[in-house]
């Protein structure tokens, strides 16, 4: 293919910007993580900005987890984590699957009453109110069943599974299976990546939930990691170092950053592959 | 987690996550069996359709109908209680808006407020009111204008490059942003904007000026707050601009490109006119959910020194609600931020299904 001049000063500055773009996601991240493993005497000597630090030193990360609080908040989070999306999982998975099957009665019904949730809401005060008065408050409960069916997700999983073949269903209710017996063994192998987008949605969103925690939870023991992050990064804000601190308060907060976030970039690159993967597929072809 | 303003069916989001589910290969590959499976199923029909023709009593068909499908309404069961009781209940209990609740004595029994708009009128001749609204709004429409163009330039280009690496590379990084927490985000802020430790203000010190408090000054908490928003969003925005262009019919590069069209000609007539329609709807979407400054993210990085700037609605009712116990009065500003969002939300949608169809 012949290319002219223009085209070529274009490609320059396109994967400049494209570069830029990719760096600046990036870059903030890795001066948080670098901070955290610099001795605060090599970050002072560099201007403050270091992305590759010469010494690292895990002291930060080693004071951080010398009290029980920080692996407790840690253990908090997994927990919501994991029953939560557990729990949001087995419950979206069957509001989707009945609400899917065009000949069900009352599906229009249904739909309506659920989609009329993501316009109108009760607000903050009654939610927690009822909240209040199931009992939840100051337990981890209060933090996994409010927010325990996404409506949005709800819709993304009924609309895979009727993208699914009626004839599917069809031949199977006619060997004889029943629902429960169609949704374990043909529904689900078949939707494992539509499972996965939305298993992704939930997990982050319980791993990064604070709103909940502090909406529901007084009781300190049982917050969770984000909860006491941000209270660390409130701290020094308002206090100067103290003198029987040994480790300055920005590297034993940026520590905190990485320990919270570094979950979720760990298992980034492999979900995030099913993104990319439909992207590219619908980037080649066009 | 996700922008309430994709949360419609008729958004391009959610018609992309389902091609994104599509594509994947499981699908795929159960194509066959399904081909046999359909043969298998004509062949039984075809026995069967002699029986089928029996009169029923229209009400016993819908019986038997419920009947037939009675698993399916006990799979349905839990999630309609849990509607219900966390979705629908607290609809109702925003009467304690009308009401002077007080916890002692519970939602029924507490006394109506007195004219019953009593808490209404409070709100809506309160100072803090314009200053609530102003904010809300102010917020929202910056993070509005700074946030719609980027994702769309970067769709644009990561379709321009050439290079299926640098895509790959472009898009996986660029996305990583929207799986931060607010917290998380915010702990990048101090470290680039704190007064006293950010890299920012100690390049400026250096540089012989005064330290700029980005954090506490309400000349820059704003920025601060739409910065990050769209430092957020720039790469997971583009998803759906990505997907648009992807279903541009190829067909009209080639001829443009037979026509001799350089790339700034494609991109000018053929991309974007391929996307306006998306880019329209996006925005109006946007719109309609304008009362939504960011919640969250406000309230994680705001602080006594800004409220002047940064307290919106939201902020205003969790605080008087929750930590002033004025839970009537917040209840009321709830509810008029939840009227006035519904009515937007039903406008604005309208407009874009309107739009989508006329350009469709």
């Amino acid at each position: 293919m012949v290319r002219g001049l223009s085209d070529r000063i274009f490609d320059i500055f396109l994967y400049a910007i494209l570069t830029a773009v990719a760096l600046l996601s990036v870059i903030p991240m890795v001066y948080v993580v670098s901070i955290s493993l610099t001795p605060y005497t090599e970050v002072l000597k560099n201007g403050g900005f270091i992305l590759f630090p010469k010494s690292i030193t895990f002291e930060a990360y080693r004071q951080l987890f010398s009290n029980n609080q920080i692996p407790r908040a840690l253990f908090v989070t997994i927990f919501i984590t994991v029953v939560g999306t557990a729990i949001n999982i087995i419950l979206t998975v069957l509001m989707a699957y009945p609400l899917s099957r065009k000949k069900l009665r009352g599906r229009s019904i249904f739909l309506m009453v659920i989609v009329f949730t993501m316009l109108f809401s009760g607000g903050l005060i009654p939610t927690y109110l009822v909240v209040k008065a199931t009992g939840m408050t100051n337990t981890l409960w209060a933090m996994i069943v409010p927010s325990a069916i996404w409506t949005f997700n709800v819709l993304i999983l009924k609309s895979f599974y009727e993208s699914l073949p009626e004839d599917l269903f069809e031949s199977a209710r006619i060997d004889g299976a029943g629902e429960w017996r169609v949704l374990a063994g043909i529904v689900l192998p078949l939707s494992v990546p539509a499972m996965l987008t939305v298993g992704l949605f939930y997990t982050v969103g319980h791993w990064n939930d604070f709103f909940q925690a502090i909406l529901y939870i007084t009781n300190t023991d049982l917050h969770p990691l984000q909860v006491l992050v941000r209270n660390l990064l409130l701290e020094s804000q308002n206090m100067n170092n103290q003198s029987d601190v040994i480790l300055p308060t920005v590297t034993l907060q940026m520590a905190a950053v990485v320990s919270a976030s570094l979950p979720i970039l760990a298992v980034y690159p492999f979900i995030q592959k099913h993104f990319t993967k439909g992207v590219l597929v619908g980037a080649i072809k066009g | 987690m996700i922008p309430r303003f994709l949360l419609y069916e008729e958004s391009f989001f959610y018609r992309f996550l389902l091609i994104l589910c599509y594509k994947m290969h499981s699908f795929v590959n159960a194509l066959p069996f399904v081909k046999t499976l359909r043969y298998i199923n004509r062949e039984k029909r075809w026995e069967g359709s002699a029986a089928m023709d029996s009169k029923t009593i229209k009400g016993t068909a819908l019986w038997n109908d419920v009947w037939k499908m009675r698993a399916l309404y006990l799979m349905l069961t839990p999630g309609l209680l849990w509607y219900i009781i966390y979705k629908y209940v607290p609809m109702i209990g925003l009467v304690i808006a009308f009401k002077d609740y007080n916890i002692v004595e519970g939602v029924a029994a507490s006394p109506w407020a007195d004219p019953w708009h009593k808490y209404f009128t409070q709100f809506f001749h309160s100072p803090y009111f314009s200053q609530l609204l102003t904010n809300t709004l102010l917020i929202s429409f910056y993070k509005l204008i700074f946030g719609i163009a980027p994702p769309i330039v970067l769709a644009i280009l990561i379709h321009e490059c050439r290079s299926l690496v640098m895509k790959k590379w472009v898009q996986t990084l660029s996305f990583m942003p929207h799986f931060l927490s607010w917290v998380i985000i915010y702990g990048i802020v101090i470290a680039f904007f704190s007064e006293t430790s950010g890299v920012v203000n100690r390049f400026i010190v250096e540089n012989g000026s005064k330290a700029i408090p980005f954090l506490t000054s309400t000349d820059w908490f704003r920025s601060v707050l739409v910065a990050s928003d769209v430092w957020q969003n720039l790469g997971w925005g583009a998803i759906i601009y990505l997907a648009a262009i992807s279903s541009i019919d190829p067909s009209l590069y080639e001829a443009c490109r037979v026509d001799g069209g350089g790339r700034f000609r494609m991109i000018w007539n053929i991309t974007l006119p391929g996307i306006r329609s998306v880019i329209v709807l996006m925005f109006i979407l946007k719109v309609g959910h304008i009362l939504d400054a960011g919640f969250e993210q406000i309230y994680i990085m705001y602080n006594i020194q800004v409220y002047e700037v940064a307290d919106i609605i939201d902020t205003w009712v969790y605080r008087t609600g929750l930590q002033q116990m004025n839970f009537s009065l917040a209840s009321a500003v709830g509810l008029f931020k939840s009227l006035f969002g519904l009515v937007l939300v039903l406008v604005s949608n309208s407009l874009a299904k309107k739009w989508g169809e006329s350009i469709w």
